[in-house]
């Protein structure tokens, strides 16, 4: 019995619209900075701005949108394993890419 | 059961919603545990997405010129006005998903339409791109030729962007290749999500969700937010590599 009462006094958190106007604005924003970072000279720079400010969409979206901000331990952690494991996957075969010609010259 | 919301047991436990399962202490935990394998799923589509981008990074590096000279043959009008559509319609699910917690049936049921017309319009430019596609030669397998990069006519107002050499241009297939895939894999995500807002509108509207058992609702937004992250990475990756040149 108390058991129950104590899990159902943690209730979820409800995100207002408030900050979902926000954040669709910011998201709204980026993507026209996005679109004009794309008509400058920056060399090798320009994929890292645009990669740049796709993560911090991303963050925007996953945080707000999809409530991680608020959410557990047990879903920030859920949530961080994803990435970790698409960082890794991705960068261990960039890296056997970038190395595949080394010793060949 | 008598009442639709809250199920009377014996004496075990006190009064509980009527859709929590019994093998869950409390709603908060049932919640817990459905995000969590929603949030499981999502996983598995990032690994799926995650295989052609690495793709994408690999070609991109192999045949740079032959990127740059297919992305920009991508109207950027097309993909900025896109990509504020989707970002409008993940903005109006999670209007809906607010109403779906506060019970509002009416803004529940507003906020799945403007959704369902935003994922409609996207198709509706990506369609109106593809058929661009088509005309102009550039759907590899079908209806593919490398010469109009070899030989690049100017578009009206335009200067005509600079010609490749033969077996560059033939590598623009690969990235129309890449194209066709990741968009293509996006469109049909959308596709399948709007089947599932048609499902929980006519759901809104029978009032299935006045009683709070709003999981679907809130697991589909998740799903959504993530079709719009995939396309967050894809427009900058496809429409935008290089345009000063």
């Amino acid at each position: 019995m108390s058991a129950h009462e104590e899990h159902s006094s943690e209730e979820q958190h409800i995100v207002s619209p408030k900050i979902y106007v926000l954040i669709a604005t910011a998201l709204l924003l980026c993507t026209a900075l996005t679109v004009a970072a794309s008509y400058l000279e920056l060399g090798p720079w320009n994929a890292v701005v645009a990669l740049a400010i796709a993560v911090f969409k991303a963050s925007l979206v996953v945080l707000f949108f999809m409530h991680i901000k608020y959410s557990s331990k047990l879903m920030k952690l859920t949530v961080g394993a994803g990435l970790f494991t698409f960082l890794t996957l991705v960068g261990m075969s960039m890296s056997d890419y970038i190395s595949r010609a080394w010793g060949s010259f | 059961m008598d009442s639709p919301t809250v199920a009377l047991h014996e004496s075990s436990h006190g009064e509980h919603p009527s859709y929590q399962r019994h093998h869950f202490v409390s709603m908060a935990q049932q919640k817990e545990s459905a995000s969590f394998g929603m949030w499981l799923f999502l996983l598995t589509e990032i690994m799926f997405f995650g295989g052609m981008f690495t793709a994408y990074l690999v070609y991109r590096n192999w045949y740079y010129p032959a990127f740059v000279a297919g992305s920009h043959t991508l109207s950027i009008v097309l993909g900025t006005t896109n990509t504020g559509v989707l970002i409008t319609s993940s903005f109006t699910m999670a209007m809906g998903v607010w109403c779906a917690e506060t019970r509002r049936r009416g803004g529940l049921i507003l906020s799945l339409i403007l959704t369902l017309v935003l994922g409609l319009a996207f198709l509706g430019i990506k369609s109106v791109e593809y058929h661009e596609k088509w005309v102009q030669h550039h759907v590899p397998g079908l209806r593919f030729d490398a010469m109009t990069f070899v030989h690049p006519k100017a578009e009206p107002g335009q200067a005509a962007e600079p010609p490749l050499p033969l077996d560059m241009a033939q590598h623009t297939e690969v990235y129309f290749s890449l194209y066709f895939a990741m968009t293509g894999m996006h469109a049909l995500h959308m596709i399948i999500g709007m089947g599932l807002l048609v499902y929980m509108l006519i759901q809104a509207i029978r009032g299935a969700y006045d009683n709070g058992n709003i999981a679907f609702i809130e697991n589909f937004g998740l799903y959504w937010h993530f079709v719009d992250i995939v396309w967050i990475f894809l427009f900058p990756l496809l429409y935008l590599i290089s345009r000063h040149q």
